[in-house]
């Protein structure tokens, strides 16, 4: 069963980009701790001759039509962006570290 | 203006009537609904946003067209308020998170632009858990919404906003959306009508994504009847939603009319084993038991039907719920839209950076709890036995109920084991948040529809839900008992909502006609200090 443990969270965190404070990675680990605990059941049941249910209803990748149709206006769009310019969307640099 | 308190008791059919006899005009309506917000907001917190000058604009519209003769929907005129969950053009759209905070979509939900097309003027937008995670709403980023009832307990969640509007007369009608209860729940809180539509019966087209696999937008309503009418505006295929089924809504309207005669001759009913004794309150287990024996009488054949693996749903739940939200959630980053937040100055100034800070800051402790427990579900070495397993949990509780439905048309439970809890009282407590929805969430996880209806107050005056389930793409079978059950009950003792006190109807009466630039500042000066408080805190980072 699963243990997590505070370095292990702190990894997740950095796993899914969320700058963790140390209480929150504490707290978080003791949590998902009680969590993980009650929810490893789902093994008991889960043999190997029951298939999986990803859309409980299945249907066929629908196609649409090939239409032309309208997109979002780009300025509506940009007017919403934490900074753009020239209309694009600006991006603080990727590479960096002192 | 007495005349006010009047017109917003009167469910949606009644008020449409109205409208289709020019009694009343949609601006005065949309008009009476907005001064009850204004009376009403202070102490319940239902709106994050209310977009009162939108709404009057709409309204004059659907007035104008009704003079010119033009050929209107049932609900023309009608107004509506909308879970923030689901996004509106031109009208800030938040899910209750820090993260979207100020942010105005360039587009409308499917479901709003048929709710547009069928004239019905949106008031505003409701409350929620944040990314609609929780059963209280207490993980609003911005207030908990109280219940009308009793404002010192929850309204349930995470539609608690639109669960407390309906309920309470500052809307006749609600959108909410459905992962694993936050429609029915709140409606058994706050005694009010909740849907959530077989998995692809209403496009998820512009619902801000949770769980995509267990996600419906759905009806909450007063009324089965009102239920049924929006059910059928907002339902059908719809291209932009590859889940969408391409069929017709089932008849719904025609069911709930079929219901009002109370002939439930030839049904047969299965009450669920698994979903009754230990855990559940004396008083909802003894209005679920009398909701039965209604039904009995009514003609329905009532019998016990087992859902064997059932127990193992709430597990299933919450491995596949937070893997999902995990993915979802990846969104939110802090380029496009939305929130920013730079790291502080110590820090390299990097868009990974950046991204991380954005999110420690824009999202709640919830909100973290599930996107860190999804990752991990679904990280190398614990896929299969965590969320692989869930999945085949899945395949077996589609196997349970499709033999249950074997056996009856329509299976029945309490909504929720208990009724509403004093806010606070569970927030600290994960595991026994997560329990409020035992009965609600097997249904999410088999994608069939199921609905919450009124059953009556507990000692303390609480509502009561009795929850109705029906096999996938035919929800008209659960309306035809659900209406049956609230004539039957409404003979007995009066229509519930005819209990609640609501003291904001008399002093929105007395205030008069509220502005709309006024109306619009509702709840923002609240959600500015949250929102400074970010700013407050990176301070002290560095």
């Amino acid at each position: 069963m699963a243990r997590f443990t505070k370095d292990q969270v702190r990894h997740l965190g950095s796993l899914v980009r969320i700058a963790l404070s140390d209480d929150e990675a504490d707290r978080l680990k003791n949590d998902l701790n009680v969590i993980s605990q009650s929810i490893t059941h789902v093994q008991d049941v889960a043999t190997a001759d029951v298939p999986p249910t990803a859309n409980p209803v299945p249907l066929e990748a629908p196609l649409r039509p090939d239409v032309p149709a309208k997109t979002l206006d780009r300025d509506e769009i940009l007017a919403q962006a934490p900074k753009s310019q020239d209309g694009q969307f600006v991006a603080p640099r990727i590479l960096g570290g002192k | 203006m007495a005349a006010d308190t009047q017109i917003v008791r009167l469910s949606a059919a009644q008020m449409a009537q109205k409208l289709k006899d020019k009694e009343i005009s949609s601006r005065e309506l949309t008009q009476a609904e907005i001064n009850v917000i204004a009376a009403a907001e202070p102490s319940l917190k239902a709106f994050l946003t209310v977009s009162a000058k939108q709404a009057l604009e709409q309204a004059d519209a659907v007035d104008e067209a009704r003079a010119k003769g033009e050929e209107l929907g049932p609900l023309a005129g009608v107004p509506i308020a909308v879970k923030d969950m689901i996004v509106t053009r031109g009208i800030e759209t938040t899910a209750a998170s820090r993260i979207l905070d100020g942010w105005i979509p360039p587009y409308d939900a499917t479901a709003v632009r048929k709710l547009k097309a069928a004239g019905m003027p949106i008031l505003g937008k409701t409350n929620l858990d944040e990314f609609a995670q929780g059963s209280s709403t207490e993980h609003s980023a911005f207030y908990p919404t109280h219940n009308p009832w009793d404002t010192t307990r929850v309204p349930g969640g995470s539609g608690g906003g639109s669960a407390s509007a309906v309920a309470a007369f500052e809307a006749p009608l609600a959108l909410g959306t459905d992962t694993g209860g936050s429609i029915r729940q709140p409606g058994a809180f706050t005694g009010t009508v909740g849907v959530k539509p077989t998995y692809g019966g209403v496009s998820r087209f512009g619902a801000i994504a949770m769980a995509s696999s267990l996600d419906q937008i759905g009806p909450v309503s007063r009324t089965v009847m009102d239920a049924a009418l929006l059910h059928a505006v907002i339902g059908g295929h719809d291209p932009a939603d590859s889940t969408s089924i391409p069929e017709d809504v089932p008849p719904v309207v025609e069911a709930a009319t079929a219901g009002q005669n109370q002939d439930l001759k030839g049904l047969k009913v299965g009450v669920v084993k698994e979903m009754q004794g230990e855990g559940y309150s004396p008083a909802v287990s003894k209005r679920f038991e009398q909701c039965v024996d209604k039904l009995r009488q009514m003609g329905a054949e009532v019998r016990e039907v087992s859902l064997p693996r059932v127990s193992y749903a709430l597990d299933a739940y919450y491995i596949l719920m937070p893997s999902e939200v995990s993915s979802n959630l990846a969104r939110y980053d802090g380029m496009r839209y939305g929130l920013r937040v730079m790291p502080p100055a110590d820090q390299p100034q990097t868009s990974a950076g950046m991204m991380a800070w954005t999110r420690e800051m824009g999202f709640g402790d919830e909100v973290k709890r599930r996107i860190i427990l999804g990752t991990y579900a679904l990280s190398a070495g614990f896929y299969d036995a965590w969320y692989g397993s869930a999945q085949k949990v899945r395949t077996l509780i589609l196997c349970d109920f499709e033999q249950a439905f074997g056996q009856v048309d329509v299976l029945v439970s309490p909504t929720s084991p208990v009724t509403a809890f004093r806010l606070g009282e569970e927030i600290t407590d994960p595991m026994t948040m997560y329990r409020n929805d035992i009965c609600t969430i097997p249904a999410n996880l088999a994608g069939i529809p199921a609905m919450s209806v009124p059953a009556g107050l507990d000692e303390n005056g609480l509502p009561i839900g009795f929850q109705i389930m029906a096999p996938q793409k035919r929800d008209d079978l659960m309306y035809r008992p659900a209406a049956a059950l609230e004539k039957a009950l409404e003979q007995e003792s009066g229509s519930l909502l005819d209990k609640l006190s609501a003291p904001w109807l008399d002093k929105a009466a007395k205030a008069g006609d509220v502005d709309a630039d006024q109306a619009a500042t509702i709840g923002k000066a609240e959600q500015k200090a949250v929102m400074d408080e970010i700013a407050d805190r990176m301070k002290e980072e560095r």
